[in-house]
């Protein structure tokens, strides 16, 4: 029996390291002699018992099973099931350990194995230095590469430029100016921003129909950017990252969030898509996982079909199994969303689509209707609506509900979901985030950002998107 | 039951920092908070139950249990049995593991104890910092390279 044992200091909060370590395949992304990578059965690599299935770069071949993993103690543990290595009875543990002084990581890997009488040094050399040193290294550069260089000042980071609302009103009511950012409190990080996503709730809290703010206050609930300074366990300088907060400032240059509420950004997705992205494709996903389970042969009514939530839940629906009915305002919004999976457009300014909505339902309406209109196409909604549906108002873009329909003439359920509720854990939000970043890697969820404007036009943006002008998702560029 | 946890880096081999820190009897050569000590009963100050009987520069006196020793996986555990802190059930235990890359040594020192509950984040924060981190910092310049 041989045991083989390195340990090192990585130069990252254990957090931020541990949610590398404990993706049992993420090794092809990080360790250098690593391969093609794959989890056999497509289950989850954080599901005790699965199996990884990779080549190393040399050629070899390797099944490992995952045998134990603790977010508690950041400890996992595989065995070698099938190798074309002579390696016999290989268990080998990872363990993390935080160091307190300095927010630092101290990585544990060990193993013990038999191998044929002779060849015990060899291995033991390739498991210890070409493996685990190997991967020590190669997390290292990962982490780094994750990141950009930070070559602007942090000393300069506190001054600031954003967009304040001056007042509640019109878009005349955004002003650009300098502002300040304050400096990061332990947990804290400090994010230059480069993209942020505008959302129609924007314009709600513009308005003062969210009282979320009192002005003159920075709006802006989503942004994506590069950490310059970080006081938090989860996130290190450099890394790239998202959020969609709870609460308004995200139209800015530079901002201080907690780094609880952050998303470390996976390579293959780039700023633009990320602020693009993460607030719509979070929405969509808990609509159509959570408050509602959609299966396949359901029929699903999604209003603002062609708008940036709207596109998110065709094409995300349709992958489901779901028929997708779509309201658009327009003949090229049509367009736009059946390229997107709308099977049915519908084009209405008058928020009138009941009838037709029977009409591709024989007469018995959608299963479930993701209303993002409110008061003035209530009526209709519950016209739409089949015996049994669900009605789910996320959104109010002609005012709030006012009274609660008469849900009772088709024994309807109604729903008022908000995105926070459902990503206010951080495990939750790394759920979340994590579908959503895998069904655009998998090409479920396709993001063409076709409208950019800077932050300091703000204004326009809004006013395109109020007047109906915009498809998709919007963003600004800092 | 609160959990205190500090953890540290120290640029010299286990080995070195370990010849320091087993000896039971030997706080006033590393610990800067420490005046002196002494093994009770004239016992060896790696005899399991040793108690060592030490004060402090500021003049208080405390009184431990030495409850393990391995100098396999370079780990010391103790508990107090007496201590002008006000804690009760007070076992910590130091340990020492080899960083392979780089040669150097990750430290951690940890306690868990009872305490009235208005004192748990005075006496987390000065046993965390003020013991804990201030003893680790010097061993730094004493051992480090």
């Amino acid at each position: 029996m041989i045991r083989v044992t390195r340990s090192a200091v990585i130069d990252a909060p254990i957090g931020r390291v541990w949610e590398v370590l404990r993706d049992f395949n993420s090794h092809s992304a990080w360790h250098p002699a690593v391969g093609e990578s794959c989890i056999e059965n497509g289950e989850p690599p954080d599901q005790v018992g699965c199996i990884r299935n990779f080549h190393l770069k040399d050629g070899n071949h390797v099944r490992e099973q995952l045998l134990a993993l603790s977010d508690h103690e950041y400890i996992s543990m595989y065995c070698i099931l099938d190798a074309t290595l002579p390696m016999r009875n290989y268990v080998a543990t990872v363990q993390l350990k935080p160091i307190t002084d300095g927010n630092r990581s101290f990585w544990h890997w060990e193993s013990t194995f038999d191998v044929p009488k002779g060849s015990e040094r060899e291995f033991a050399e390739l498991v210890g230095n070409g493996v685990y040193v190997g991967g020590f290294n190669g997390l290292r550069a990962f982490l780094q590469s994750n990141g950009r260089d930070l070559s602007r000042s942090p000393a300069s980071a506190v001054a600031s430029e954003g967009v304040v609302a001056t007042a509640f009103g019109g878009p005349q009511v955004l002003r650009y100016q300098s502002i300040k950012t304050e400096q990061p409190s332990a947990g804290d990080v400090l994010i230059r921003q480069t993209a942020i996503g505008v959302n129609y709730i924007d314009i709600y809290i513009r308005t003062g129909q969210y009282r979320m703010i009192e002005p003159p206050a920075v709006l802006g609930m989503e942004a994506a950017g590069v950490v310059v300074e970080s006081r938090s366990p989860h996130i290190m300088a450099g890394d790239r990252v998202a959020y969609a907060s709870a609460t308004p400032g995200a139209y800015t240059t530079m901002r201080t969030m907690p780094g609880d509420e952050l998303v470390v950004l996976p390579n293959f997705v780039s700023d633009e898509t990320a602020a693009a992205l993460l607030f719509k494709g979070m929405t969509a996903e808990y609509l159509l996982h959570r408050t509602h389970r959609v299966k396949p042969g359901d029929t699903i009514l999604v209003h603002a079909a062609a708008g940036g939530v709207g596109l998110f839940l065709c094409q995300w629906g349709r992958a489901l199994g779901a028929r997708v009915i779509g309201t658009v305002s327009s003949e090229d919004k049509a367009k736009v969303a059946v390229a997107n999976g709308c099977a049915h457009p519908i084009v209405t300014r008058a928020y009138s689509f009941a009838k037709e909505v029977k009409m591709h339902t024989g007469g018995r309406g959608a299963d479930v209707i993701y209303d993002g209109l409110g008061r003035d196409a209530a009526a209709e909604n519950l016209a739409a609506l089949a015996l049994r549906g669900h009605w789910v108002s996320y959104g109010q873009a002609s005012g709030a509900l006012e009274t609660v329909p008469d849900l009772g003439s088709k024994s309807g359920s109604l729903s008022r979901p908000v995105l926070f509720h459902y990503i206010g854990e951080r495990a939750a939000l790394q759920e979340a985030a994590g579908r959503v970043f895998t069904a655009l890697r998998d090409g479920i969820l396709e993001t063409e950002v076709r409208h950019r404007y800077p932050l300091a036009a703000a204004a326009d943006a809004h006013r395109d998107l109020e007047d109906r002008r915009t498809t998709g998702s919007i963003i600004l560029l800092s | 039951m609160i959990k205190v946890y500090t953890s540290s880096v120290i640029e010299a081999p286990a080995d070195a920092v370990w010849a320091r820190v087993r000896d039971f009897n030997g706080l006033p050569k590393w610990a800067p908070f420490v005046a002196e000590s002494r093994i009770e009963e004239g016992q060896p100050a790696d005899k399991i139950g040793c108690v060592r009987n030490f004060r402090l520069k500021d003049g208080g006196v405390i009184r431990e249990r030495l409850l393990t020793l391995s100098d396999y996986d370079y780990q010391c555990s103790y508990s107090i049995l007496e201590s002008p802190m006000g804690v009760t059930n007070y076992v910590a235990t130091l340990k020492l593991t080899p960083v392979t890359d780089g040669n150097k040594t990750f430290a951690e020192w940890w306690a868990e104890f009872d305490c009235a509950p208005e004192k748990e984040r005075d006496l987390a924060q000065g046993i965390g910092q003020g013991v804990f981190q201030v003893a680790f910092d010097s061993l730094k310049t004493i051992v480090g390279k």
